[in-house]
């Protein structure tokens, strides 16, 4: 971004502006000619989509903004009627609330996708720590921004939530209170809620911008794992991925449309069109799809954890839950040092790839029971025993835990992987021998 | 800025008298590096502590305006008028935003929280510890666990294996004390503090 040895500009105008400020040498560096590996398959456009989904949000976020009233007695009212009066406020609120759902998807396809290709691994351990701060990031204003409605999930979702804290020791509660600014989820919660909720969003466009930085200063991985080596791997960025982000990012915002339009209440709960009553909890709380696996890992520890023949407690079952959630994200952040296996690409790691798959299956399983209610009775084991859903979380959560903690380090030492090809290049000319059976 | 820093000037223009010391006891070599190991360091420190709590006194009124408000923490007593309640009947009233439940136990639901061996409970407290007279219970209807509202207040509620509360979020049952029974709730439902103001009339808070 500095000045450095500058090729002129045609347009003068263009020429004045980047002889004073070189923003479009910068933009012709970063965007035009950057060398950007010519392997990529369609998993690489995920980055470029939740880039786009990042500026919907922001955009309808803004204008939802200029018609919403952050305050316990109007809030639920205000948001009906951005549905029935405002111009297109139906619109805009389809757009804001099926957006947070499909930014989630892209951002677990994006994570996924750095997974299964070790785009985590040296040298991007860094960008892979900023996305996981993104991840983060976007999961504290997804949640702040549901409870905006002040629908019946909003606010037990805030109480159930802001109740985590309660679980710490000693100064749980105080720290609860500080955090809702009362005794109860209120109209102080709901404002704070709001005023987070508008800053969030620019907090990650700044990491966004430090997590393309990082990736500008390593390059992109790619579907073989192999770095670049000579022009020959490279193709520059546009306009060959300008043009396939751009195709990437019509395809989803199809899918997108089809639930605005058509079913843009499927992936939200009805009780959130109740107003918020501190005096009834609905029967089943959930919270969003995006959050389950989470909430399964949250409500899968039922047993206190204290010195065996004591009396003594050191966890309770509701602290253990709650370090377990958080953990579960926490340790995506060291994954670059769990997993240290020289090959980068699951391509030619068979073992990896299938405890990976496996680990998505589970985190799937982990969402499924986290939807439904807990200890529903699944099927007897003997006459007094019954597998329950709490049961397939508490082994789902292990195998979570497991593949970081236990399967990556054994991986990491004993796995043989199969021959890698000397370059990308190699790699895409001789595909048949080198990457069979995959995407 | 380090004291050994070669070309700090001296402290009082060099006319220092603890120059000779300082190099003896130290050993070091330049002449600019004698007191101002005391009185720089001195004026740093107490510049640098001065500066910390000047941040501290800056910092705290952006922490606790998140904190409960004056008119929030003056809602935080109700008087509530018990004449009404019939034996085996329960109210719910409002609390700092809260629900808060008040039965009037039956001598059934009297005798069997009194009956419980209390070293069998998860969180050990006598019924009589959690009451003032034995006929009325209060006690704050949020669960332990996540802060649910459990059900039991109306006719027709469940109420658990307990004849207390259920909570159906994640399935904490409670007696006809408050204790939790049985579920992943960590602790009793919470005695608010009160006051009987007449035999029908009580003050929460």
């Amino acid at each position: 971004m500095s000045a450095g040895p500058r090729k002129p500009f045609e347009n003068k105008i263009v020429e004045w502006v980047d002889s004073r400020l070189p923003l479009f040498t910068m933009l012709d560096k970063e965007y035009g000619v950057f060398p950007t590996p010519k392997n990529f398959n369609y998993f690489w456009n995920f980055g470029a989509i939740a880039m786009f989904m990042l500026v919907t949000m922001i955009v309808s976020g803004i204008t939802l903004a200029m018609h919403y009233a952050a305050n316990t007695g109007i809030a639920f009212d205000s948001v009906e009627r951005i549905m029935r009066d405002v111009n297109y406020g139906w619109l805009l609120r389809y757009i804001h609330m099926n957006g947070a759902s499909f930014f989630f998807v892209a951002v677990y396809i994006h994570i996924f996708r750095g997974m299964y290709y070790g785009s985590y691994k040296q040298p991007r351990e860094l960008l892979w720590i900023f996305g996981v701060v993104i991840f983060l990031l976007m999961m504290a204003t997804a949640f702040m921004g549901y409870v905006l409605p002040w629908g019946q999930m909003s606010y037990w979702g805030a109480t159930v939530i802001t109740n985590f804290f309660t679980a710490f020791p000693l100064v749980g509660e105080s720290v609860q209170t500080l955090l809702i600014g009362g005794f109860s989820v209120d109209n102080p919660t709901l404002n704070r809620f709001f005023a987070l909720h508008y800053l969030l969003p620019f907090v990650i466009v700044g990491v966004v911008f430090l997590h393309v930085w990082a990736l500008h200063v390593t390059g992109s991985n790619n579907p073989s794992g192999i770095e670049p080596k000579t022009k020959e791997d490279t193709l520059p960025f546009h306009p060959y991925y300008t043009m396939k982000d751009s195709f990437g990012i019509l395809v989803f915002v199809i899918i997108y449309a089809i639930f605005i339009f058509f079913m843009p209440n499927a992936l939200g709960h009805p009780d959130n069109y109740i107003p918020a009553n501190p005096m009834v909890t609905p029967a089943h709380i959930v919270p969003e799809w995006y959050f389950l696996p989470f909430y399964a890992i949250l409500r899968a520890v039922t047993i206190d954890i204290g010195i065996p023949f004591t009396e003594v407690t050191i966890i309770t079952a509701k602290l253990g839950g709650v370090l377990l959630m958080f953990g579960s994200i926490a340790v995506l952040l060291v994954m670059p040092w769990l997993d240290s296996h020289p090959v980068r690409s699951a391509r030619y790691r068979p073992k990896f790839k299938f405890f990976l798959l496996l680990f998505v299956v589970i985190v799937l399983v982990l969402g499924k029971v986290g939807g439904m209610p807990a200890d529903v009775p699944l099927f007897h084991i003997t006459e007094n025993m019954i597998f329950t859903t709490t049961h397939v979380a508490q082994i789902a959560t292990v195998y979570y835990f497991a593949f970081f903690l236990v399967v990556l380090p054994i991986l990491s030492r004993v796995e043989k992987a199969l021959p890698v090809p000397a370059s990308i290049h190699e790699s895409v000319t001789n595909c048949k021998s080198s990457c069979e059976g995959n995407a | 800025m380090s004291s050994h820093d070669p070309h700090s000037p001296c402290c009082g223009g060099g006319s220092c008298a603890s120059d000779q010391e300082n190099q003896s006891h130290n050993g070091h070599s330049e002449p600019s590096s004698c007191c101002g190991e005391s009185r720089r360091d001195f004026l740093f420190m107490t510049a640098g502590a001065m500066a910390a709590v000047g941040a501290g006194s800056v910092v705290w009124p952006f922490v606790h305006q998140m904190n409960p408000a004056a008119d929030t923490l003056a809602m935080s007593t109700t008087e509530v008028d018990l004449s009404s309640v019939e034996v085996g009947q329960s109210v719910t009233v409002m609390w700092r935003g809260k629900p808060v439940f008040i039965r009037r136990r039956t001598v059934k639901e009297i005798q069997e929280a009194a009956d419980v061996d209390v070293s069998t409970l998860r969180d050990k407290q006598a019924d009589a510890d959690r009451v003032k007279a034995p006929e009325w219970l209060i006690v704050i209807g949020v669960c332990t666990h996540l802060g649910c509202v459990p059900l039991g207040q109306k006719t027709g509620d469940m109420r658990g294996d307990y004849d207390g509360w259920f909570c159906p979020c994640h399935g904490s049952a409670y007696d006809s004390s408050g204790r939790i029974r049985k579920g992943p709730a960590p602790k009793n439902l919470e005695v608010p503090t009160y006051s009987f103001l007449s035999d029908t009339l009580v003050r929460i808070g």
